[in-house]
């Protein structure tokens, strides 16, 4: 067996070549991590909520239609689904048949609305459309993306392939998964981005008859959000009902809040923004998740990889040449 | 033993059928009815035994590949020559069963290629999957000359034979890089993963442990078939696979008590909680018993110390990848509301590929030239 440098420089350049070109990619690859300066959003005030789960019901309804994020051809709405028969779906978390679901946190006796001691608070899960989405950044297909100008986090049904990365990656946990079926997708919120694009605004909004959730662009929310934190408990306030900038206000006395907008900084930030009168933690959300963006974690390592394979071609060509003689005395 | 004398239908082969059989019925019928109905997989655990045992595991298993791959034709260390063709086979074998598995595991198995279509270069899975498609191919043509001496086909074989270094190289750099990225794939939970397992060294954790892996798996391969083929074992090569098993273990052994200690810190590794147990245990099979009695002199050079320690690292580091793919996240998980125990289903698949690859090699040996055994 002999190889001269020139046929094995040959080699080694035609097997990398594919390698190359993937790895190659510049590093403007890497996402955004700015919120697009047109970005909608979901304002949730737990002080706002009654626990109605109008939310709950209008989501299904209006995302079981083409387009919308429970819709499967030749399905009823998810909660009508046993037809003929007595079905109440009463959902107590987020599956793939519910998207969006209203939660109750108790401590002690929970006589309090919306206090820390012996208190109870609602808090409404669904995808938080984050500014820099972990499960968009995992997704080996580009099924997960970020809308470049909604900012809505989309899903396409027909690319996924179902390697479930995303329900890993998700800080928050949204992403279920169809295991019931054969031809299984994932399902998560996309904040009505169907309804957006005909001039509607996400269902669990529109229906909300509290104001507890309000849609609106970000920077807006963000706005209204910071308002309601420097508001007196007790005084009085309007807030707006189904848009930020609804005309409709529910006038009503303001609750003590915990001096915290969850979704501003949590995993870089994101577009659906949190309000309430206990701590977050309280509500289910996980301490540890911290204010920076986690693609910079992978991306770390795949910034990497066109020196580790310049190097490895490198280095081991080199060690080849040098090595190459040292068996010759010993050979046939 | 001459290959000739190679008995096939031996129990063990009816046994290793029975279970590919069960296995393959297990499969089809996860294919039809899907994962719901075949395994215990749910919203909390999204990855279970399949990505756990057979890809991260069978990953590491197939590490001898590239290690001995790299030390003959790019080291031109031509003392571990004899073993480069079953290290390399055994490789194959390895990534066939991740390969297969990852196609059962995800959702929709016929849309496997969508990611070689459908690049997405931000994701460590997409890095994943065009790893794995490039490095079987790379074993399957480092494989080849086996089948090219079969048939006769002198020119392909001297071709491929020439080239050699070249695929090999090609295969090194592959396998750096698939071997790391598997543990990469964890740096994006660091809010569900325990601190026990992550860390930002992850990717250089899993390369190097699938190196010690790698050493302790060819020199357990080369021991068994030697008891298994009736022949002499080579006793200069697994000489020297200890050596190596013992220096890149003591690099494995210091990276991860540098990784506790400046990490979690001693005190989560001994709490006695499940996660923390699982780890010590991890630990001391894998790493810290193979470096003490690899460390002895009487053990090293003995054979049955070397078998012991090898299937001690063989053990120790499929528990690793176990470890990382589902006990680091069960604390997060049990907070969640979920348990995951694979179904038996789960189980039936991962043992028929396993039942795969041992019946594989066999019938390798016996009809083609991997261990060089008289015809």
């Amino acid at each position: 067996m002999s190889m001269n440098r020139r046929d094995f420089l040959k080699t080694a350049a035609v097997g990398s070549g594919t390698l190359l070109a993937s790895a190659m990619t510049p590093a403007s690859a890497s996402m955004s991590k700015e919120l697009p300066p047109e970005a909608v959003g979901i304002l949730y005030d737990a002080t706002l909520c009654i626990g109605c789960k109008s939310c709950m019901v209008n989501c299904k309804t209006y995302n079981s239609v083409p387009g919308g994020a429970l819709h499967l051809q030749g399905r009823a709405i998810a909660y009508e689904e046993k037809p003929g028969e007595a079905f109440w779906d009463s959902a107590t978390d987020l599956s793939s048949k519910t998207v969006n679901v209203i939660k109750v946190n108790k401590s002690g006796t929970a006589v309090n609305k919306d206090s820390p001691e012996n208190g109870y608070s609602f808090i409404k899960q669904h995808c938080l459309h984050c500014i820099t989405p972990a499960c968009a950044s995992v997704c080996p297909v580009g099924a997960l993306t970020k809308n470049p100008v909604s900012g809505v986090v989309q899903y396409d049904g027909k690319k996924c392939f179902g390697c479930r990365y995303c329900m890993i990656a998700c800080p928050f946990n949204i992403p279920r998964y169809e295991y019931e079926r054969a031809i299984p997708q994932v399902r998560k919120c996309q904040l009505c981005q169907h309804r957006y694009e005909e001039g509607k605004y996400s269902a669990c909004c529109e229906f909300c008859p509290t104001g507890a959730s309000i849609f609106g662009k970000v920077v807006d929310l963000r706005k209204e959000a910071a308002k309601r934190l420097t508001l007196k408990p007790g005084d009085e306030y309007d807030f707006p009902v189904q848009t930020v900038g609804s005309k409709e206000k529910s006038r009503r006395p303001v609750s003590k809040y915990i001096n915290h907008v969850y979704g501003l900084k949590e995993a870089g930030g994101t577009q659906y923004l949190l309000l309430a009168g206990v701590p977050f933690e309280w509500l289910g959300f996980n301490k540890n998740i911290k204010d920076t963006f986690l693609p910079d974690l992978t991306w770390a390592y795949i910034a990497k990889i066109p020196a580790v394979i310049a190097g490895v071609l490198l280095v081991g060509t080199a060690t080849w040449a040098i090595t190459k003689n040292r068996n010759k005395g010993k050979e046939e | 033993m001459k290959q000739k004398d190679i008995k096939l239908f031996t129990p063990t082969t009816v046994v290793l059928l029975l279970i590919m059989a069960a296995g393959g019925l297990a499969a089809l019928y996860r294919v039809f009815f899907g994962l719901g109905a075949s395994t215990q997989l749910n919203d909390t655990w999204p990855w279970g035994l399949w990505i756990s045992f057979d890809v991260l595991g069978g990953v590491a298993l197939a590490a001898g590949g590239f290690v001995i791959g790299g030390t003959v034709y790019i080291l031109n260390w031509k003392k571990y020559e004899p073993i480069v063709r079953p290290a390399i086979l055994n490789a194959f074998f390895g990534y066939a069963l991740a390969a297969t598995s990852i196609t059962l595991d995800i959702g929709v198995p016929w849309r496997i290629w969508h990611p070689l279509v459908m690049w997405q270069v931000n994701s460590i899975m997409f890095i994943v999957a065009i790893h794995v498609v490039l490095y079987t191919t790379t074993l399957a043509t480092e494989s080849s000359p086996l089948i090219f001496e079969k048939l006769n086909m002198r020119k392909a074989f001297n071709f491929v034979e020439k080239i050699m270094p070249g695929i090999a190289l090609f295969g090194v750099l592959l396998s750096l890089l698939h071997q790391s990225s598997l543990g990469a794939v964890f740096l994006i939970a660091p809010e569900k993963v325990s601190p026990l397992w992550y860390s930002s060294r992850l990717p250089y954790l899993f390369l190097v442990s699938a190196v010690v892996l790698a050493l302790s798996m060819v020199s357990f391969e080369t021991i068994l078939s030697s008891r298994v083929f009736k022949h002499k074992p080579p006793m200069d090569i697994l000489l020297g696979l200890a050596r190596g098993s013992l220096i890149v273990s003591g690099l494995y052994l210091v990276l991860k008590l540098w990784d506790l200690i400046t990490g979690p810190g001693i005190g989560l590794a001994v709490n006695g909680s499940l996660t923390s147990n699982m780890y010590l245990l991890e630990m001391i099979i894998g790493i810290i018993l193979p470096f003490i009695l690899l460390s002895m002199n009487k053990v090293r050079t003995q054979l049955n110390g070397i078998f012991s320690v090898n299937i001690l690292v063989i053990i120790g580091t499929v528990l690793n990848r176990m470890n990382v793919g589902i006990i680091s996240m069960a604390e997060y998980n049990g907070k969640m509301g979920h348990d995951y125990f694979p179904s038996w289903m789960e189980f039936l698949v991962t043992m028929a590929m396993i039942a795969f690859a041992i019946l594989g090699f066999k019938i390798s040996v016996k009809y083609l030239n991997v261990l060089k055994l008289e015809h």
